[in-house]
């Protein structure tokens, strides 16, 4: 019923130990042969239904995780056509990784709810179930479209605005000018339109390059800081930062509202929410500043808890302790320049989190911080939203088509072909870009025509 | 008071370019079929530009011809000039157009209607449409009543009104209810359609004014030439009968002084003191819309046509205008060899009813209507060449419809006819559609060199092409298809003299050999270039030769566009059934429940078209549709 191969994550990315990557179409066991290896690098033969076999899942040349590959043919399979299951070993990273192999292999990358739309056409999910379906494919769809365009930063969503702008001016020349060659003269235009395609071309070359460190993406892990006024919270963020985003005082209280900033750190991407200083206060502003630092705390994959190592602790550390008991948190024991009156293994035991002894000021400890967040992030003790994964292997993929696209028109310049040859490709390129945006195409080629360019009779 | 007058298969009211072709189409498929207009002299009028075809229009043509339509074989009798546009572009988007002797075309068409066994030709204004209740909300139509009171029975009715529906000519404030050329307008009709619940929009179109030959400095001018040798319109024409000595047409442009005379005096046009009311078409822009939409542009091209071969009218291409006479002339008066100008007709803007055109179904029938077809600008579109296939595809399915054989469909990747229709009764349309190359997402496919390959054996399994004719199509695809193999199979040495010939042409010598399609495949080469290598080349007719070229050279991208071909069919392929209810489907987003009622699409790839409907949607529809599907068997 379908011809091509999708593929995707069938479970939930989050810190589970195994993960499960489903692959299924036609070519599913075609696709998956070609990048399933035995450890030596051998071909493993994975074509008998209902079998399970280990191997190695295969960049190029180069295994990348001890797999268990179980084959089902249609229609005996989740979706009834032809599947591959891959179990690995867990990890966002990993499951990147490989699904962006299977894609490079031939797979596309599956459209929101598509493994159960696919059941449903192909008979294998009952009747009853087809509202569910639809209520599935409605939301997934409606969640990935939303999550696509939050997402995106500012930056991105913006060049990728201009891109597409050129594109379509581009376009729109050459088709005036096809439509009516009388009036719109567009010899001599490859020139022009070669070095427009060719720079876009390299952008979206290095944003796909950098799309995995998350460069793309607003949102990364959600991180809060949380602490006493004055204890060096904003410093932090300061440093992490590098600008002097958050005003930095001596006078408590300064951070009334909460700050975002988004970091990449040695390529994880972190959103770090600063927050206002935790304590009972009666001024209103403030009190509306605590209120929601702990609300960003209980939506935060990560807490860091900066601890002011040259005051005792009081009513509001513990409050902030009671809160982090079963959360995944670093404590900072800041002002370590100052006279030390608390103690790290103290307050170790009494949060029991790691506590890594910090300065602001002097950048002591800083180094540390950084490594503890980037093994709690590939050890994946922290929770995920898979949702923002697979949003950035959305993007990427059609930036990678728009990319293709590009190609082929440089090709067809190259080639000395006449302008029409262009506008196929252009067009994709065009298309591919307006998906991550989530923008339709349906009229804005004729609109762009006749808005831009004066046409005859 | 009403009578019965007579009883016909068809009823055909409207004897423009799409009434002509429809009226023609039924009769010729053995039908009783009578055509109203009103006026006889008026048959296939031309009334705005006096050419046939042009850019993605020369399409339209060759497929109407290859389908068993008129237009194409009566260009190709009284065409005076004739030019293949785009020669330096892609064969895709190659396309014939030719000046048409106006008066010569009229007359030419008017006898072949007169001659038609089966059609009779009525002069009246119809005024209403005849229907019975079906209940359920759907009618069907059983003829037509005159202005005079008379009704003509008809199974089957075709509505081509043009652009007379309660039309009204403006030139500045002076407004006129007649049709273009002052010929009646129809002043009933639209009454009795919204009366049967038909939903009505209000268009607008212009045409420039006619000058006279002899107050023109042609000095002044550049002169633009046909081509030659003449490629005929239509596949039945003799190449050579149809070669002649062809009439100049020429160019000039406007000036700053023009458009001053535009900007001073934009207040007195009706486009902008708000007095038209209908929507106007984008591409076609009057003459103060370029100037005040283009501000940048220091002049704009007029090209000077001549009206026919025995009348001094000149028609100003790209001088439309609504300005008031005295404008009109200081326009005229300040380009250069104009000075001395005389006006024969003035510009002006017409305004007509017309419906929404997303009522149809694919055969231009009315999807609420049984047997009510509609064809032309009555459907929105503009253009003669646009009307005149609407017209075929409606006095086709008519046909098919009472000789109870399927409704003939051409879709998308088919022919421009395809993706014309498709276009009018999927998207909603809020000016005059007009068919442009880029609406087609398939046009290295769809080329006017190859219509006849397309749609010649439609057309004759319809029956509107004799066995002969198809015979000779059928002919010329043995002998593109074995000339292909041959140069496949044909290969040539690195010797000498061919590496001699490749580097006179400045292409890369051989190192082993090579197929002659290898070579052609070459960017610097082409098939007529390799004949001095190609030793035992066959002589082939032109348009044998043209088409070998084309389907070598761009093999790749032939491909590549029909493995996309693939993936649209089986969209296509999924009919959605009848009496489907979009509110039962909660899952739609509103807007998409709302579209896809009022528009009701048949097929999924139609409802993907539909804009405010998303892919999600698509996909919560197909599960329905499955689920639909098992409910009723």
């Amino acid at each position: 019923m379908f011809n091509d191969t999708i593929c995707a994550l069938a479970t939930a990315a989050v810190e589970s130990g195994i993960g499960i990557i489903r692959i299924s179409g036609p070519e599913a066991v075609q696709i998956a042969s070609k990048f399933i290896r035995s450890k030596s690098g051998k071909a493993v033969d994975i074509s008998k239904s209902h079998q399970v076999k280990y191997g190695f899942v295969y960049s190029e040349n180069d295994p990348l995780d001890e797999v268990l590959v179980i084959t089902m043919l249609g229609p005996k399979s989740y979706t009834g056509e032809d599947t591959v299951e891959i179990d690995y070993h867990g990890g966002v990273l990993m499951m990147k990784k490989i699904i962006d192999v299977a894609l490079n292999n031939g797979c596309r990358l599956a459209e929101p709810g598509e493994f159960t739309k696919r059941a449903f056409l192909n008979g294998r999910i009952d009747l009853s179930e087809a509202e569910a379906v639809g209520d599935l494919i409605t939301s997934e769809n409606e969640f990935a479209l939303k999550a696509s365009i939050n997402q995106l930063r500012g930056s991105v969503s913006d060049n990728i605005k201009r891109y597409r702008a050129q594109i379509l001016e581009d376009l729109a020349y050459i088709e005036a000018g096809l439509d009516d060659p009388e009036h719109i003269d567009i010899s001599g235009f490859t020139g022009t339109l070669s070095e427009h395609i060719t720079s876009i071309k390299n952008d979206l070359s290095y944003m796909i390059s950098s799309a995995d460190d998350g460069k793309m993406l607003k949102e990364g892990i959600k991180t809060v800081i949380l602490g006493k006024p004055n204890a060096g919270k904003s410093s932090l963020l300061n440093s992490l930062v590098g600008t002097d985003r958050a005003i930095v005082t001596d006078v408590a209280g300064t951070t009334r509202d909460t700050l975002e900033e988004h970091i990449n750190l040695k390529g994880v991407s972190l959103t770090i929410i600063d927050t206002a200083g935790i304590r009972d206060t009666q001024d209103t502003v403030e009190k509306i500043g605590v209120e929601r630092a702990l609300e960003a705390a209980n939506n935060a994959d990560l807490i860091i808890y900066v601890v002011d190592s040259s005051i005792r602790l009081d009513e509001s550390d513990y409050k902030i302790i009671e809160k982090i008991r079963d959360r995944k948190c670093i404590v900072l024991l800041n002002k370590t320049d100052l006279i030390q009156i608390l103690d790290q293994k103290e307050l170790e035991e009494l949060t029991g989190k790691k506590v890594i002894p910090f300065s602001a000021k002097t950048s002591v400890g800083i180094d540390k911080l950084e490594s503890e967040i980037h093994e709690l992030f590939f050890s994946n003790s922290i929770s995920f939203n898979d949702q923002i994964i697979i949003t950035n292997l959305r993007h990427k993929n059609c930036l990678i088509n728009a990319e293709g696209s590009l190609n082929e028109v440089l090709n067809s310049i190259n080639l000395g072909l006449p302008e029409d040859f262009f506008t196929i490709d252009l067009m994709h390129a065009y298309e591919e870009l307006g998906y991550i945006l989530g923008e339709e195409v349906s009229e804005d080629l004729i609109n762009e025509i006749f808005s831009k360019f004066c046409m005859g009779k | 008071m009403a009578f019965v007058e007579e009883s016909y298969d068809v009823v055909v009211v409207g004897a423009g370019h799409a009434g002509c072709e429809a009226a023609l189409a039924c009769a010729r498929l053995g039908l009783e079929t009578i055509v109203f207009t009103v006026s006889v002299d008026s048959i296939a009028l031309m009334p705005c530009n006096p050419n046939i075809g042009g850019s993605s229009k020369g399409h339209l043509v060759r497929e109407l011809d290859a389908l068993g339509g008129e237009m194409g074989k009566n260009i190709d009798k009284t065409f005076i000039q004739s030019k293949m546009l785009n020669k330096s572009k892609g064969p895709a988007v190659h396309s014939l157009r030719a000046q048409a002797d106006k008066q010569a075309y009229t007359r030419e068409m008017r006898r072949t209607l007169e001659n038609q066994e089966h059609l009779t030709i009525r002069q009246a204004e119809v005024s209403e449409v005849l229907t019975i209740d079906l209940g359920d909300g759907l009618k069907k139509v059983t003829g037509v009543k005159t202005t005079s009171g008379a009704v003509y029975k008809g199974k089957s009715v075709i509505l081509c009104t043009g652009v007379y529906l309660n039309s009204r000519c403006l030139t500045g404030d002076l407004i006129e209810y007649t049709g273009p050329n002052g010929l009646r307008s129809a002043t009933h009709l639209t009454d009795s359609l919204i009366d049967n619940n038909v939903r009505m929009f209000r268009f607008k179109t212009g045409t420039p004014a006619r000058v006279d030959k002899r107050t023109l400095d042609f000095s002044k001018f550049e002169v633009q030439k046909g081509d030659v040798p003449i490629i005929p319109f239509s596949f039945s024409s003799d190449f050579d009968s149809i070669q002649k000595e062809q009439v100049d047409c020429w160019l000039v442009y406007t000036n700053e002084n023009t458009h001053n005379i535009i900007r001073n005096n934009i207040d007195r046009s009706p486009m902008y003191n708000g007095s038209i009311e209908g929507v106007g078409p984008r591409y076609c822009p009057s003459i103060e819309d370029k100037v005040m939409k283009f501000p940048d542009k220091d002049r704009h091209q007029i090209f000077i046509e001549p009206e026919g071969l025995y009348t001094n009218e000149m028609y100003l291409s790209g001088m439309s205008s609504s300005m008031p006479e005295d404008v009109q002339y200081d326009m005229y008066h300040s380009m250069e060899g104009f000075e001395n100008v005389h006006i024969v007709r003035n510009a002006y803007a017409i305004e007509y009813d017309c419906i929404d055109s997303t009522q149809l179904k694919s055969s231009l029938e009315f999807i609420n209507i049984d047997g009510l077809f509609a064809a032309g600008q009555f459907n929105g579109s503009s253009g003669y060449e646009e009307a005149a296939v609407q017209g075929l595809m409606a006095g086709i399915n008519a046909a098919m419809k009472l000789l109870d054989r399927p409704a003939v469909i051409l879709d998308r990747s088919q022919a421009y006819v395809g993706v014309l229709i498709d276009d009018l009764v999927t998207k909603e349309n809020f000016e005059p559609y007009r068919m442009m190359t880029s609406r087609s997402e398939y046009r290295l496919l769809l080329r006017q060199d190859n219509a006849d390959l397309r749609l010649r054996k439609i057309g004759h399994d319809i029956g509107l092409i004799s066995d002969e004719e198809y015979q000779k199509t059928l002919n010329k695809i043995n002998l593109i298809n074995a000339e292909i193999e041959r140069l496949k199979n044909t290969f040539v040495s690195n010797s000498d003299s061919v590496n001699d010939f490749l580097i006179r042409n400045n292409s890369n010598a051989l190192n082993s050999g090579a197929s002659l399609a290898d070579l052609i495949k070459r960017p610097e080469l082409d098939y007529e270039l390799i004949k001095e290598i190609d030793i035992n080349r066959p002589s082939l007719p032109y348009l044998v030769r043209e088409e070998v070229g084309i389907e070598i050279k761009y093999e790749g991208y032939i491909k590549r566009q029909l493995s996309q071909v693939e993936g649209f069919k089986r969209l296509e392929s999924k009919r959605i059934p009848d009496g489907i209810d979009y509110n039962e489907i909660k899952n739609l987003r509103l807007e998409a429940r709302q579209k896809l009622s009022r528009i009701k699409p048949e097929n999924i790839g139609m409802a993907s078209r539909i804009s405010g409907v998303s892919p999600a949607d698509i996909s919560v529809l197909l599960i329905y549709i499955e689920s639909y599907k098992n409910i009723k068997s």
